[in-house]
């Protein structure tokens, strides 16, 4: 069975190149544009894996990764931080979120599906 | 969708980004301190970053990294956003927008004054004590993006991945490899906080696996009985021995997620322990790349040491039963995932996404398609009306009405159709505000550009075409209208000069005022001017409108010297062309010491008129009603010769040019008797009325504008073609063209072969 990604980004050109590296990597991708949106589209989306974005409007990345967390069903699925911010300080905050790992942008397929492996069975 | 399309993708997301971001500066530079503007300020610049970090477009990402740490530090209310910060970061944004037009349309950027400003964002950034550690990463010349990227945490060898052996024996696991690869041992003990964020310790060992050869050995001696046991906490830890000749830092990346939640110790062995009496033999594994969920048959386990080949397939069935042993222990963490149920929906939204952005990319095409059928069906319903009228003389009431409806609908419809296309004309009144700032900058001015009604809205290929023109006017305004700061002053005016851009709609058009409140025209020089350049004749008794008007005259210049940025030879005439190419007008008034106001009236759609349909010398011609202001019968009485061949009508009191269409087209040539026609009263831009004769309306009717200028040539006098209800073609009027020529400036000779095609 296909994998499915849920990816939040508020960016249209990532978004597109979200889907296009993990359809052809045979994953079955669902979007969303910002946190709101994903938590949103979380039951129904029902991912084997999160891949989100930090800045965004309405909710960040931070609150999204909580809101997720909060939720009984998803709690303990993969969540990975796409974004460009690599300091320490980013990274620290998204795992105080509760994000599973990160990948930095920008990302080349490889390593966006190489971590997705990483945290997926 | 391939990169090149998602490429297309990211230059107009970029351009919606530039705009929001220089909106946001604007609006912090009125005082706005709002943190969601802040915020979408940053956003903006750091979405153009992470797309152009995609694409490899380095110059972009280096810019805008230093730009977006200077943006941090005002988020963060490090740096104070004030005036002087503003400016910098307002010249950033152009920088950006023409790196990002660079990256797209090739060409090159002034490097020097990108190197200044990323000088100066890095300044602003280091002028705060706690901004210095953001702003380090960079280099002070070109800051290459790479730092940026090579952080990436992400390993990049192989993506196959292997069931990981465990033994659960409490026996020490044993390096058994003989190689001379330096050994490691790794102490993982994770905490219940590395389940819970959705780590896996299994799938950690995997990928360590892919680092070296391992042997691995679970301790289990803090699991508690069952009825004491928390299925989400950790209770195992790991010791693993790996020979590895990437080095500690490659063990360590593999742990990189998950670091903070496990207690981890990696030490190098000095030499690989040999022992002997192992009780249970380490389970083999294979570094070689399988597919996911590996069959366990194809497992080619390497033997350690002493086994050879011949073992393989035994240790491979022993590696996947206890990896599924290890799969059950790890279950402990408990439902991390459910089974997932492929649900329709979610399919459907990912296909809607997809084709979603598929949709954009091809919009616009679709739309212009839309638009033309739909004016073919305006034509075609008219021509069904017009044949049913012709051809039903005793009156069918039910298909007449049902006609009717069917115009009602074809007209709604069409008005739908064209409203897909209407745009704000936000994006071009905010390319506005650079021109303004940069021509403030190369001119030592202080000038401050209001901008209202940007969310009017106007068909997309009115907006295209609009940029040009004004951009011209803006120079103007700001070159030669408003005055120095030291001359305000010395006026007494605010040494900040003001310019305002208006759109509003006004009866079916969009009218954009361009105000200054500088110095106004200076009709004495205008007019000398005029007078030198052989435009005027010295001794041309004009009015004060008149005089303004000169301005749009060919070849006219009023700068002193052309500068460089009005000046290049192109005048006002110029815009004043492409405002009419548009079916527009301009008009001027001024006011000495005051300024000038500068209108356009512009249609709000090139693709559909209204129009009335006249008779001209047999001729079926179309003149646009937003240029009529009245239509009227001529008494015998009201029209009056004047000089040799020109005729007045007089019109409640005062005198108005009559001008016969069908004389000036050459449709005939003798002028026609007024008083047997019609005629229409029309304003024509450069102010004053002119009464257009014409034989006989026919009606007025919505028409759909055929370009002459595509289809056949350009024709002076005609503005373009159309197709009327029974099918014949129809030229539509240049009511402007008309008004000049009847002014002296007489059409072109190949008028006639117009009239004769």
């Amino acid at each position: 069975m296909k994998k499915k990604v849920l990816t939040v980004d508020d960016s249209r050109t990532i978004r597109n190149m979200l889907l296009v590296t993990l359809n052809n990597a045979g994953f079955e991708t669902i979007q969303a544009e910002d946190g709101v949106e994903g938590l949103e589209v979380l039951e129904e989306a029902n991912p084997d894996v999160i891949v989100t974005d930090i800045n965004m409007p309405r909710l960040d990345g931070f609150g999204f990764i909580e809101g997720v967390r909060r939720n009984e069903k998803y709690r303990a699925i993969p969540i990975l931080v796409l974004t460009t911010e690599s300091d320490a300080e980013k990274k620290n905050r998204a795992r105080q979120a509760g994000a599973t790992g990160w990948i930095v942008k920008p990302f080349d397929p490889t390593k966006l599906i190489d971590a997705i492996e990483r945290v997926t069975a | 969708m391939d990169m090149n399309e998602i490429k297309e993708i990211f230059f107009q997301e970029c351009e919606e980004q530039l705009a929001e971001l220089e909106s946001g500066l604007l609006k912090l530079n009125d005082g706005d301190r709002d943190p969601e503007t802040v915020n979408a300020v940053f956003r903006a610049v750091h979405s153009i970053k992470g797309g152009a970090g995609a694409f490899g477009l380095d110059d972009l990402v280096a810019f805008a990294h230093v730009f977006e740490t200077t943006l941090d530090c005002v988020r963060s209310n490090k740096l104070e956003p004030t005036p002087d910060v503003l400016k910098v970061m307002l010249k950033s944004a152009d920088v950006l927008a023409d790196l990002t037009n660079a990256a797209r349309d090739g060409g090159s950027v002034d490097e020097s004054r990108s190197r200044a400003l990323v000088k100066e964002l890095e300044a602003l950034a280091n002028g705060q004590p706690l901004s210095q550690a953001a702003a380090a990463p960079e280099a002070p010349a070109a800051p290459a993006p790479a730092p940026v990227a090579a952080a990436a945490p992400a390993p990049t060898d192989s993506s196959g991945f292997q069931p990981i052996p465990f033994s659960f024996d409490d026996f020490p696991a044993v390096e058994e490899e003989a190689k001379d690869l330096p050994a490691y041992e790794v102490l993982f003990k994770p905490r219940s906080d590395l389940y819970a964020k959705g780590n896996d310790a299994a799938l950690l060992l995997r990928d360590l696996s892919r680092v070296g050869e391992m042997t691995i050995f679970c301790n289990m001696d803090s699991l508690p009985t069952l009825d004491k046991l928390d299925p989400e906490a950790a209770y195992f830890h790991w010791v693993i021995s790996i020979a590895t000749d990437k080095g500690e830092d490659a063990i360590r990346t593999v742990f990189e997620f998950a670091e903070w939640d496990c207690d981890l110790q990696v030490k190098p062995i000095a030499e690989a322990i040999v022992s002997e009496d192992q009780p249970m033999v380490p389970v083999p594994f294979d570094l070689s790349i399988l597919d996911e969920e590996p069959a366990p048959a194809e497992v080619k386990a390497e033997a350690p040491a002493p086994s050879p080949a011949a073992e393989t397939v035994a240790a491979a069935e022993t590696a996947t039963a206890v990896m599924n042993a290890v799969n059950n222990a790890v279950a402990a963490k408990a439902e991390k995932k459910e089974a997932p149920a492929a649900s329709a929906a979610a399919a459907n939204a990912a296909a809607a996404a997809a084709a979603n952005n598929a949709a954009g990319m091809a919009q616009t095409i679709r739309v212009d398609r839309l638009i033309n059928l739909v004016g073919e069906l305006v034509i075609n319903q008219a021509m069904l009306s017009q044949s049913v009228i012709e051809n039903d003389n005793n009156g069918a009431s039910s298909i007449n009405m049902g006609l009717e409806e069917l115009q009602q609908l074809t007209r709604e419809i069409q008005d739908s159709v064209m409203a897909i296309r209407a745009q704000p004309v936000k994006p071009v009144f905010q390319r506005m505000s650079r021109i303004v700032r940069e021509i403030a900058d190369m001119t030592g001015k202080s000038i401050r550009l209001i901008t209202e009604g940007e969310n009017t809205e106007v068909d997309k290929t009115v907006i295209d075409k609009l940029a040009e023109p004004l951009t011209h006017m803006i120079r103007n305004a700001v070159d030669h209208g408003v005055e120095t700061p030291e001359k305000r002053i010395a006026l007494g005016k605010n040494p900040e000069g003001t310019v305002r851009l208006t759109a509003k709609h006004r009866s079916g058009r969009i009218l954009i005022e361009l105000a200054d409140d500088g110095a106004g025209i200076n009709r004495e020089r205008v007019r000398q001017k005029a007078i030198d350049k052989d435009l005027i004749n010295p001794d041309a008794n004009l009015s004060d409108e008149e005089i303004d008007n000169l301005i749009f005259l060919p070849g006219f210049s009023t700068a002193e010297k052309l500068s460089d940025i009005s000046g290049r030879g192109v005048g006002m005439d110029v815009v004043k062309r492409s405002i009419q190419a548009l079916g527009g007008r301009i008009n001027i008034s001024s006011k000495p010491g005051h300024g000038s106001v500068f209108t356009m009236s512009l249609p709000l759609t090139l693709a559909v008129l209204d129009g009335m349909v006249v008779t001209v010398a047999g001729q079926t011609l179309v003149v646009p009603l937003t240029a009529i202001v009245e239509t009227l019968q001529p008494e015998p009485a009201a029209i009056h010769s004047f000089g040799a061949n020109q005729r007045l009508i007089s019109i409640r009191n005062s005198f108005c040019p009559l001008v016969d269409v069908g004389r000036i087209l050459n449709f005939r040539s003798t002028q026609a008797n007024p008083v047997d026609g019609v005629a229409l009263l029309v304003e024509s831009e450069g102010g004053g009325q002119r009464a257009l004769m014409v034989d006989a309306i026919q009606g007025q009717r919505q028409v759909v504008i055929k370009s002459l200028e595509a289809n056949y040539t350009h024709v002076p006098g005609i503005a373009a073609a159309t197709i009327l209800g029974d099918g014949r073609v129809a030229l539509i009027l240049d009511v402007d063209a008309v008004v000049a020529a009847s002014r002296g400036q007489s059409l072109k000779p190949e008028m006639a072969y117009a009239s004769a095609g």
